[in-house]
């Protein structure tokens, strides 16, 4: 081999190995994360199912609620991983839904939702009303802005924790 | 002081409406968190450090507008509402605002 064939190589394995290299370790972190995510999600939505959330401002019942009325919050922030940013560039071109991305604000909306549950039952409530959803730009991504931010999924809600009456 | 984001508190009559309160914060978390999330963004994972930031200023945001509360003599604020706006990578405004009210 000689000098020129080698320098070739160790340009190729910078720049295409590097890369590489960090979006497998990108995909492997973050698909294992993901699935751990979800599976804990989805436990916790079953041992909160009888917390009845809602965004009516009235819902039935409200009226006669027992105890104290409290403002209750969840707030969660996922990151995206090397990988699913850059498939996130390439649907970017293309255009259409970003199914990765919108799996990622799925899971940061419903850690913000049982994370907001939980205060309400650590309170003593069995109901949520007025539930309402707001989003933020932590990652400085926000439209105008010339710096590429990060990626990430912001989740906030709030809402009114009360206790339903014994029927 | 009671706050909630619905208009109505069960078993409680508004008596007095004493206006609009709010409170605001911004807030950024230190350059070591900044950095850290930076790393986690490439293997992906909640975002602790960004977490926290969002509750405390909540949690801030609240108070400033319940300190306003008391000084307009409200015992509750109802109707609550959260906005947020963004200011640049790694920090974030929280506003919350509601009704001054005194209920009995």
């Amino acid at each position: 081999m000689d000098g020129e064939t080698a320098s070739l190589a160790v340009t190729l394995a910078l720049y295409v190995g590097i890369p590489a290299g960090i979006l497998f370790i990108g995909w492997l972190a973050g698909h294992l994360s993901e699935t751990k995510h979800e599976r804990s999600l989805a436990a916790r939505e079953d041992a909160l199912k009888d917390i009845e959330a809602t965004d009516m401002r009235n819902p039935p019942g409200f009226a006669g609620a027992q105890g104290p009325c409290v403002l209750v919050s969840g707030e969660a922030v996922v990151a995206s991983d090397a990988f699913k940013s850059w498939v996130f560039g390439l649907k970017n071109i293309v255009g259409g839904e970003s199914k990765t991305f919108t799996r990622l604000f799925e899971r940061a909306r419903r850690e913000a939702l049982l994370r907001m549950k939980e205060r309400a039952v650590e309170l003593g409530c069995d109901a949520i009303c007025n539930v309402r959803f707001d989003c933020a730009d932590i990652g400085g991504n926000a439209a105008g802005s010339k710096k590429k931010g990060s990626n990430m999924a912001v989740a906030l809600v709030s809402g009114t924790a009360w206790r339903r009456p014994v029927a | 002081m009671t706050i909630v984001n619905t208009e109505t508190i069960p078993g409680k009559a508004v008596v007095a409406v004493k206006g609009l309160v709010q409170g605001n914060t911004v807030r950024a978390k230190n350059i070591g968190r900044d950095i850290a999330a930076g790393f986690k963004n490439m293997v992906g994972g909640e975002l602790r450090g960004y977490t926290e930031l969002l509750t405390e200023s909540r949690r801030e945001a609240i108070a400033r507008m319940i300190a306003q509360a008391e000084a307009l003599g409200a015992n509750a604020v109802v109707n609550v509402r959260f906005s947020t706006s963004a200011i640049t990578s790694g920090a974030s405004e929280m506003m919350a605002y509601g009704t001054a009210v005194v209920v009995e």
